[in-house]
């Protein structure tokens, strides 16, 4: 296994894939040390090491298949576990964060008017000011009241 | 030119982990330790993707998996027993 055979332009493209993640990694790294609150915190490496690990799979696999004469496929297992399972981890840790401190959670919009306008629907409208269910399309006034 | 990219990768993910060591010393939070170790072991695994390529060998590719398999359970027991203090929903 040596890289004697490999051109050019693959050595090049396997060099700039594997150094690519290494960056990426340095950059959700710093993000994880330099920013402010745990969510910011949260939201920088989850992302970037992810894309750094998958530019590492993708510089292997490319620089295996094309040395060996049989397909590697550990790289495409990796990849696929790891892309399916950090967002989920991700979400795990925002989730413990939102139980265990419910004062950080953000409040919820105030209920009936900004939603109805804004997304044009009928339903929250009527059900508010007890119109017919039934009906389709914009009320024919706005209620005064809210 | 593959082992001298091989090599300066190295270094980035070493410094990643050392950034990401840092801040599971410091984290304020036990969820902030929780997203170090998250990081670490994410990067682990490009680190020994990386020291196969490096030393030429298959066996690394699988110890490569099972860090991806173990730190994801890692992670998510650790987050929800931090989270709700059980594990396993019993209801």
């Amino acid at each position: 296994m040596t890289a004697a055979e490999l051109p050019r332009w693959l050595e090049i493209l396997i060099s700039a894939l594997l150094i690519f993640g290494g960056l990426t990694a340095v950059l959700g790294a710093l993000g994880l040390v330099r920013f402010k609150s745990f969510f910011t915190r949260l939201h920088a490496p989850t992302k970037t090491s992810t894309l750094g690990v998958g530019g590492v799979l993708l510089g292997s696999m490319v620089y295996l298949n094309w040395i060996s004469d049989m397909a590697v496929i550990h790289q495409v297992l990796i990849a696929v576990f790891v892309f399916m399972t950090a967002p989920i981890s991700a979400h795990q840790m925002a989730k413990a964060m939102l139980d265990a401190n419910p004062e950080m959670r953000p409040p919820l919009p105030e209920s009936g008017q900004a939603d109805s306008s804004r997304l044009g629907s009928t339903n929250v409208t009527a059900a508010h000011t007890g119109q017919d269910h039934d009906q389709i399309g914009p009320p024919a006034q706005r209620p005064a009241h809210d | 030119m593959i082992g001298m990219a091989i090599s300066f990768a190295l270094f980035l993910f070493a410094a990643a982990m050392l950034l990401a060591a840092w801040r599971l010393l410091q984290g304020p939070d036990i969820l902030d330790r929780v997203l170090a170790l998250d990081t670490l072991y994410t990067n682990a695994i490009a680190v020994v993707i990386l020291l196969g390529l490096k030393f030429a060998t298959q066996l690394y590719f699988d110890a490569a998996l099972l860090m991806a398999m173990l730190g994801f359970i890692g992670t998510v027991v650790t987050a929800r027993f931090v989270g709700r203090g059980d594990v396993i929903d019993h209801d």
